[in-house]
């Protein structure tokens, strides 16, 4: 016998802080799988947002920089500016991309920076307990929304993959979710695309991967991917919003 | 040294960091600092270096931190509300020990103030403008030669001790032109960066730029090692320039702009049988403590000279520590303090 | 024949690999307690594992190793 499936070598061996069922855990390990087929784990630079996965540093063993919440497009900017032969990507959730990074992912995304970002929407802030994020759902309650999200109070969530697939710097724009087997492998191969066309050089990619938070949504694990699927895929409906040709492998 | 060129000070910033070897600038339009950007833009173009105009002097900063922990030479320029906004990306990259060179062309505030000359930055960049104990190494230049000689140091103190480095110019030398003499081979000194995050081509375990160590004891000890490396620069990188001090009835203290008209002032009362004195601090951190301390009697005292309400003052007072009288005239708004106003100021103190 | 491990002291107990196991025989051994305090997860029956690993798959902790 042979394994078939293990912990990818671009995962560090070591247990997640992540709560139980938290689907970052998930998200990292397709980051991990991606690096480990592509073989690019040597030539990789990560850069950790500010949220749950601001320790992703300790997790990915590619080098890392750990950047200030919302700045990691901009640091990743930098890096690859000055290394344009490594890959380059940035983790981040929907506080650090779409409230205070939103400048920051938006012209990255705009100038055509040849990185790839992991934007994971699980529509709240989960770190720092729950309070409402800009992709909280109307009517979802958070702590800073606590008879749930109105639009005449708290404005409307932010369909971030459609926003930025409207720029030309943003060649590979697609939404998936972690919330089942099926959707995992199709979150996988989007992943995988997105760094292939950093690998090629086409411009800006990213994956946006809806995931779930147990603990602030206040649901066991089983029934949050219950909810992001009656939820929040209506609301921001999982596909491609922009899509480019990879050049023929020789 | 090779031949004298009448240059623009912003461009002798762009030229000086070329010259030092950095090849990744980014930036924000502000005025009076743009023409460093302008340079850049060109220069790095024709070279194949990195010239990235940001969205705003937040991602600049970021975008500086993200070359600096690729172990590039990096640096950004701006100007007292571009440099506000760039704190928070100064503390992390102090936190994280990044190298990098930061220009502040200084202009009047606060708020959007004015876009006239100022020196009223010291405070947000000598006693750190972020949040945390850190220190920046700050250096202080008087005119468009010294600007280009103390941005070639900066790359190099920067990369010696892993840690950021201004240089804080105000609007005149930022716009004006000088002539400047530049050196046929720079003298730029090379340390080798294993820590840095560019790949680890499988051959090492990864490395990992952060500022954030959750435990205390952790954090605290990063914090104490930190202390020590600015203790060795304090040692090894403090600049001051004392002037006509021997014997001096009173001592004037000033730095860039305002040094310039001090020596003048000194000529005029040395006519009038005062011997005036200035100590003309280099680096504003380490601040010269022991220059002050070393003329701490100077019979009449010491009068500091400032392009603001009074900043600098404080670390002359407390270099003092009482020994002796600080008085202050400075001039704000964008005025300089002019040379007969000094001279007044210098003689009452004399007569007094 | 294909074979699953779980590394019991890694398992946090979220139970989403229970619903993603088609021969239904994964389960949570409420007897065994792991150093966190979590009832890890395992295999009821061994001998029905296909190894089509969507157990490992939905795992968000790399608890489960699959062979076949």
């Amino acid at each position: 016998m042979s394994i078939v499936f293990e912990r990818p070598h671009a995962l560090i061996d070591k247990p997640l802080h992540y709560c139980p069922g938290c689907t970052h855990g998930i998200i990292h390990r397709l980051v991990a799988e991606v690096m480990d087929e592509l073989g690019i784990e040597g030539n990789t630079v990560g850069i950790a947002s500010v949220g749950c996965t601001y320790n992703s540093y300790e997790y990915f063993n590619c080098d890392m920089i750990q950047a200030a919440h919302g700045r990691a497009p901009a640091v990743a900017t930098g890096v690859k500016r000055s290394l344009p032969g490594k890959n380059v990507f940035t983790y981040q959730g929907d506080g650090d991309l779409a409230a205070i990074g939103t400048a920051e992912i938006v012209h990255a995304a705009t100038r055509g920076e040849k990185i790839t970002t992991i934007f994971v929407n699980n529509a709240i802030y989960g770190m720092t307990s729950g309070q409402m994020a800009p992709t909280t759902l109307i009517g979802q309650v958070a702590t800073t929304a606590p008879f749930g999200r109105k639009p005449e109070l708290h404005g409307y969530p932010i369909r971030v993959s459609e926003m930025l697939s409207t720029l030309e710097g943003a060649v590979y724009v697609e939404r998936v979710a972690v919330n089942n087997v099926a959707n995992i492998k199709k979150a996988k191969a989007a992943i995988k695309k997105a760094f292939q066309v950093q690998l090629a050089g086409l411009g800006f990619s990213l994956v946006e991967v809806l995931s779930t938070c147990p603990t602030n949504w206040g649901l066991n694990p089983p029934k949050a991917l219950e909810w992001l699927e009656e939820n929040m895929i209506p609301h921001y409906p999982l596909g491609n919003f922009k899509d480019v040709q990879l050049p023929e492998q020789k | 040294m090779g031949e004298k060129i009448l240059m623009k000070g912003n461009e002798v910033i762009a030229e000086a960091a070329l010259r030092a070897g950095c090849r990744h600038y980014f930036g924000y339009p502000i005025t009076p600092q743009t023409e460093v950007a302008h340079y850049m833009a060109r220069k790095m173009e024709q070279i194949g270096g990195t010239f990235v105009q940001a969205e705003s002097e937040v991602a600049a900063i970021n975008m500086v931190y993200g070359a600096a922990s690729a172990g590039v030479r990096a640096m950004t320029s701006s100007s007292s509300p571009g440099i506000s906004l760039k704190q928070e990306g100064i503390s992390y990259a102090a936190g994280a020990e990044l190298p990098m060179v930061i220009v502040d062309i200084v202009r009047c505030g606060p708020g959007l103030g004015g876009i006239l000359p100022a020196q009223c930055d010291y405070f947000q960049m000598v006693k750190g403008g972020g949040h945390g104990d850190y220190h920046l190494v700050v250096l202080a230049p008087q005119s468009v030669q010294e600007m280009y000689e103390l941005v070639v140091d900066a790359f190099n103190i920067a990369d010696k001790y892993r840690n950021p480095v201004v240089v804080m110019g105000d609007g005149y030398m930022g716009q004006m032109m000088e002539a400047v003499e530049f050196r046929d081979e720079e003298k730029i000194e090379r340390y080798e960066k294993p820590w840095a995050a560019c790949g680890s081509d499988m051959k090492r375990d990864h490395n990992v730029i952060t500022s954030i160590y959750i435990e205390a004891d952790v954090l605290e000890a990063h914090v104490n090692k930190l202390y020590a490396k600015y203790k060795a620069i304090e040692e090894a990188e403090t600049r001051v320039e004392v002037y006509n001090c021997e014997d001096a009835d009173v001592i004037v203290t000033a730095y860039g702009t305002c040094a310039r008209v001090v020596r003048n002032v000194i000529k005029d009362a040395a006519k009038m049988g005062i011997k005036v004195g200035l100590i003309r601090p280099i680096t504003l951190w380490p601040f010269p403590s022991e220059a002050f301390r070393q003329y701490a009697n100077v019979p009449k005292g010491f009068l500091c000279v400032e392009m603001s309400k009074g900043q600098m003052i404080e670390d002359v007072r407390l270099a003092l520590n009482g020994q002796n009288t600080v008085s202050f005239y400075g001039r704000t708004g964008g005025n300089v303090p002019a040379q007969k106003d000094i001279l007044e100021e210098v003689l009452k103190i004399a007569r007094g | 024949m294909a074979k699953v491990t779980f590394r019991e002291e890694r398992c946090k107990g979220c139970k989403l690999c229970i619903n993603a196991c088609p021969k239904k025989i994964v389960i949570i051994k409420e007897d065994v307690l792991n150093a966190k305090g979590y009832h890890p997860a395992g295999v009821s029956d061994p001998e029905k594992c296909i190894g089509c690993a969507f157990c490992a798959t939905v795992c968000p902790d790399c608890v489960i190793t699959v062979e076949r």
